[in-house]
């Protein structure tokens, strides 16, 4: 077999090898997250102080995000809608696809870009500045001081955040639908309470935020402290946790709209 | 030296993957005394610093911290022996999301029960003894590098360790600074009766605060003694480092193959 095919080979091995190891470290990192959870939920006050600067922080961006997509949603539905006369069914559109998919799935991605990246680029630079290390020989363990009370408050938040993005969506569905084109407003709101289903939509898409709240932090957190210690370290950790973040909320989104959704209502 | 040994180094060998760092080395350091680490740069005098707080294995040999093997150590047992000791890093280490205020505070909020009032008046002290108690309220971002390591000394002291290690204390700093940093470590050592460990390759400004000092060349400890016996030391290697000499045992130039080798001047030639 020529030279170059095995080399070939061989990269591709080392490179599964790297992967999976890297993926093993995670699920470790991930562990001793939650082991090490009980002092910073005790001082609850380092929870606080992080749920200002990844959900407070971010609240902007998904507010006016949110307002958008639901004008956007509240146009393109009514210009389909109006087709078949069913112009009122707006509201209820605006609502389970803001519930459903659109909320948790684009307030995660957002999320991700700004507290997520926020999240890694901290903890990396404290990496790099020998901040970790430094807590570290002050007898303080940095898993616990540093990266608990971060996993917390990304958990936290990120329902949170999506209710926001959603209730500004439909906000936004109510002011293109209702104020601007004129849609009774009554039967807007009307259908939309009929057709929402508590526990089938809304309880679902807050599990979904849950679980994209989890994924991102969990990988937000483990890129920062996983950083080489370095500027291209610490730039390269927060691309990926943006990019891994995105490909993993895709991904759970599917899955948990399967299990969710499978062909009912 | 014959002052009881806060920490001893008996044998130690260290290596990252198969590169040997430290080999075979052999320290005594007494309580309540200055002691420099001091070589060439690269030759293993922070991972050294590293060994004794435990934050690396060595790969064989021990090192005694308070008649503790540091690495034998659970992790419950050395979190509360390095409640005991501190190191000042290169550039600090500050917290940069805390005020100086609360970077002092730290450690005794952490691992004390003492009221606000008296972390007040304690974090007040230990910056007054650096003389930076005026600027309590500044962010570490606000403070230049002889300031920030001076805060970082104050929060080294906070809760009066036995030891403290210094890694490169004097770099990058002005002459008025490094002075001033020098002082401090001195008398903060004589005040507070503890131990000091300098990693430094400043050899006139730790010569004069310092009182034993070893030299490590590529892994291995070529030379020791008082500032007195290492001025006038015959070793090749110490005159080298403390007159600061571009000649001597430390080569200029880092291994490779010859200069015409890699030009190809040899084959050409052929």
């Amino acid at each position: 077999m020529p030279r170059r095919i095995v080399i070939g080979i061989q990269g591709v091995g080392h490179r599964v090898i790297d992967s999976v190891w890297r993926l093993g470290y995670a699920a470790r990192f991930f562990t001793l997250t939650l082991l090490k959870s009980g002092a910073s939920i005790r001082r609850f006050s380092l929870i606080i102080r992080e749920l200002y600067f990844t959900g407070v922080l971010t609240m902007v961006i998904i507010l006016v995000s949110g307002l958008f997509v639901g004008m956007v949603l509240g146009l393109q539905g009514y210009e389909t809608l109006q087709k078949y006369g069913a112009e009122t069914a707006v509201g209820t559109l605006v609502a389970l696809s803001l519930v459903r998919e659109l909320g948790p799935v684009v307030a995660a991605l957002l999320f991700a870009s700004r507290a997520g990246s926020a999240i890694t680029a901290e903890i990396g630079l404290m990496k790099a500045t020998e901040q970790l290390e430094a807590m570290g020989m002050m007898a303080v363990d940095p898993v616990a001081r540093v990266v608990a009370p971060r996993f917390w408050a990304g958990v936290i938040s990120m329902p949170l955040l999506a209710a926001m993005f959603s209730t500004m969506g439909v906000f936004g569905g109510y002011l293109v639908a209702v104020v601007l084109i004129g849609v009774d407003e009554g039967s807007f709101w009307s259908q939309m309470q009929s057709m929402v289903d508590f526990r089938f939509d809304i309880v679902n898409g807050i599990i979904k935020t849950c679980v994209f709240g989890v994924a991102i932090t969990a990988i937000a957190v483990f890129e920062g402290y996983d950083a080489q210690p370095t500027a291209e370290g610490v730039s390269g950790a927060t691309t990926r946790t943006v990019v891994t973040s995105a490909l993993v909320i895709l991904g759970l989104d599917f899955v948990l709209t399967a299990f969710m959704f499978r062909g009912v209502g | 030296m014959t002052t009881k040994a806060l920490v001893e180094i008996k044998d130690l060998n260290f290596s990252y993957d198969e590169r040997a760092i430290l080999k075979g080395i052999n320290m005594t350091m007494p309580r309540g005394k200055v002691i420099a680490i001091m070589g060439s740069s690269g030759c293993g005098k922070t991972t050294l610093l590293r060994l004794i707080g435990g934050a690396v294995t060595p790969s064989s040999g021990h090192v005694k911290v308070d008649s503790q093997v540091v690495h034998e150590l659970s992790r419950n047992e050395l979190f509360l022996l390095r409640r005991k000791m501190s190191m000042l890093f290169q550039f600090g280490a500050l917290f940069t999301d805390l005020s100086v205020f609360d970077n002092v505070a730290f450690q005794m909020r952490e691992h004390t029960n003492l009221p606000e009032s008296v972390i007040r008046d304690l974090v007040l002290m230990k910056l007054h003894s650096v003389g930076l108690r005026g600027a309590h309220n500044l962010m570490p971002a606000e403070l230049s590098g002889g300031m920030a390591r001076r805060i970082a000394l104050a929060r080294s002291i906070a809760l009066d360790p036995m030891l403290i290690m210094f890694d490169e204390p004097f770099a990058g700093l002005d002459p008025i600074s490094l002075s001033v940093i020098g002082n401090l470590i001195r008398r903060l050592t004589e005040a507070l009766g503890m131990t000091s460990i300098l990693v430094t390759h400043d050899v006139h400004e730790s010569l004069k605060i310092v009182d034993y000092v070893y030299f490590i060349s590529e892994g291995v400890i070529t030379a020791h003694g008082t500032p007195a016996e290492v001025r006038e030391s015959a070793s090749p290697f110490v005159h080298q480092f403390v007159h600061s000499e571009v000649n001597g045992p430390v080569p200029f130039h880092y291994p490779a193959e010859t200069y015409a080798t890699d030009l190809n001047l040899e084959s050409s030639v052929a």
